[in-house]
């Protein structure tokens, strides 16, 4: 622990993976965990392992803001289950990472706090909306880290920084005590540095909690699975996944380089279709705002959070307040969802984006009959310059648009670090039908074995 | 469709964001120029297409109907901007008549 505070100390005040520390509270934890290590009674594998927590789950005590000005102050009065069952393990947390605003956005220029830099090229963005997660990990500032993926912001990040990062099956893990962006779309994931500590924490944190009736208690199964590499696996290649606007050539080539190495490791290749790729990007941008304004209309002033000074009516608070605390992408986010479900586009938009979205599923379930797992790039760029996609929302919407849709169908999804272009990293995703974690974790181990790294 | 500024302005008071003067050209240019790309939902046949009601299959649980501790008071006051005796203290909810 000391030597991840050093680390942090030397490293942060550049990368800024950080939005405060718990040092305290991380020493306390260390000595408990080194009490127990001498007596013989150690937690398990990941009792004493320093992480990060991205500042949207509640860490009991702690400040915690999701990125956004409107919670300075707040103090978690619980915390989320992640949280406590990691701590059960022995965890021990270094302090909360730097996200976009209540996880909205793909590069973490949104918080409103400080923009988090790539590790691997400073005038470059980590990815968001978990940047500071995953570049904690990328820094080995942290063992490994959480965070939560709404329509890419596990994956993503770990793509542009160089990490493991997998969002689990939706309902595979407790939401309770994630602050909610979008409630059929959010999940709660890891980064880590390799494929086996993913799978180690994947075990503490994931099964049935009785304070998220959307979780379920189905077995993991992948103690047994993970070595066995990817011999006799399809794995599905979907047309338009390959297609999009915006494939950089160096990511293409990283990605095909990737395949032939799973080729040679005995994997068979097969090309699927996923149709209503393009649309699913339009389905996400009606859902996840509209469920957003939802869940953001509880920050009122009125419970926690900031209160704008000078309001004399009710209504003034709530306007002045969110207003004026909410940043621009928060704003435009919870504008465009009411607007989708307002009397009079409800039908339109939001009723209209869940049928879509049906169909997004079923194209997928529709590929699964002929894979065993589909493999993508997970972003169709490599980290790009800060700034550069600030100017117009739309395209910095596109960075998702390989990863929004196992949000939008559920599905278990994993990025492997695969190669580099120009410098930077490249990830590999790889999707699994619902409840297929085991199946994602096999082929990404199977692809570290087989690629040496 | 496009979106207007009156739109905005209807949008915003209900989500009850306060918007400056320059926010409302704005958030309409973007607004407008997003919902743009959004149009091409309508391109895509749904007739037959249920709506999306779970991601997954969700399971039934319930729990013996027993109380159970809850936050409490103390806790759930900590973080209140302004409170008094057990009290949420906010700014008058009606408007007084001059």
């Amino acid at each position: 622990m000391d030597r991840h505070l050093a680390i942090i100390a030397e490293r942060d005040p550049a990368i800024r993976a950080f939005v405060r520390l718990t040092p305290d509270l991380a020493a306390h934890q260390a000595r408990a965990a080194q009490e127990r290590y001498q007596s013989g009674n150690s937690l398990g594998p990941l009792d004493g392992i320093p992480m990060a927590v991205k500042d949207v789950l509640n860490v009991e005590g702690v400040e915690v803001t999701a990125g956004s000005r409107i919670l300075e102050g707040y103090r978690a009065v619980y915390d989320a289950t992640v949280v406590a069952r990691l701590r059960q393990a022995g965890a021990v947390i270094l302090g909360m990472t730097n996200c976009d605003e209540f996880a909205m956005g793909s590069s973490t220029e949104n918080s409103a706090f400080h923009t988090t830099r790539n590790p691997w090229d400073a005038t470059r963005v980590p990815g968001g909306s978990s940047g500071g997660s995953a570049a904690a990990v990328a820094a080995a500032e942290a063992g490994y880290s959480i965070g939560s993926d709404t329509g890419g912001s596990i994956r993503q990040p770990a793509a542009l920084c160089g990490v493991v990062g997998l969002k689990p099956t939706y309902g595979r893990v407790s939401r309770y005590g994630l602050i909610a962006f979008a409630s059929s779309l959010d999940q709660v994931g890891a980064f880590t540095s390799s494929v086996v500590d993913q799978a180690l924490v994947l075990t503490a944190i994931a099964g049935h909690d009785q304070l998220d009736a959307t979780s379920s208690s189905r077995p993991l199964g992948i103690d047994l699975d993970l070595e066995a590499g990817v011999k006799g696996l399809r794995l599905g290649l979907p047309r338009e996944y390959f297609e999009v606007d915006g494939m950089e050539v160096g990511v293409k080539a990283a990605v095909d380089a990737a395949l032939r190495v799973l080729e040679a490791a005995g994997a068979e290749l097969v090309d699927v279709r996923l149709p209503h790729t393009e649309y699913g990007l339009a389905a996400y941008y009606i859902i996840a705002p509209a469920e957003c304004s939802s869940n953001l209309a509880r920050f009122d002033s009125v419970r926690f959070g900031r209160r704008s000074p000078g309001a004399a009516t009710l209504l003034e608070a709530y306007s002045q307040t969110r207003g004026g605390g909410f940043g621009r992408e928060v704003q435009r986010r919870v504008m465009l969802g009411t607007h989708a479900l307002s009397s009079g586009y409800f039908d339109a938009y939001y009723l209209r984006a869940q049928k879509v979205r049906t169909l997004v599923a079923q194209d997928f379930t529709a590929a699964f009959e002929k894979c065993d797992a589909i493999v993508s790039a997970t972003s169709p760029t490599v980290a790009f310059e800060i700034g550069s996609k600030t100017a117009d929302p739309y395209q910095m919407y596109l960075c998702d648009v390989l990863t929004l849709g196992a949000n939008l169908a559920g599905l278990p999804g994993l990025s492997v670090p695969c190669g580099r272009s120009e410098g930077l990293p490249v990830g590999l995703q790889i999707l699994a039908p619902q409840w297929g974690e085991a199946t994602a974790l096999r082929v990404g181990r199977g692809f570290e074995l087989a690629h040496g790294e | 469709m496009t979106l207007s500024r009156d739109d905005v302005r209807h949008v915003a008071l209900l989500a009850r964001l306060g918007l400056g003067e320059g926010d409302e050209a704005y958030y309409t240019d973007q607004l407008d120029s997003i919902l743009g790309h959004i149009d091409r939902l309508s391109e895509v046949d749904v007739d037959s297409v249920p709506a999306t009601a779970q991601v997954v299959a969700l399971e039934h649980r319930l729990r013996t109907d027993e109380a159970r501790p809850g936050m409490g008071q103390e806790r759930a006051l900590s973080n209140a901007p302004a409170s008094r005796e057990g009290f949420f203290v906010v700014p008058a909810i009606l408007e007084e008549e001059p």
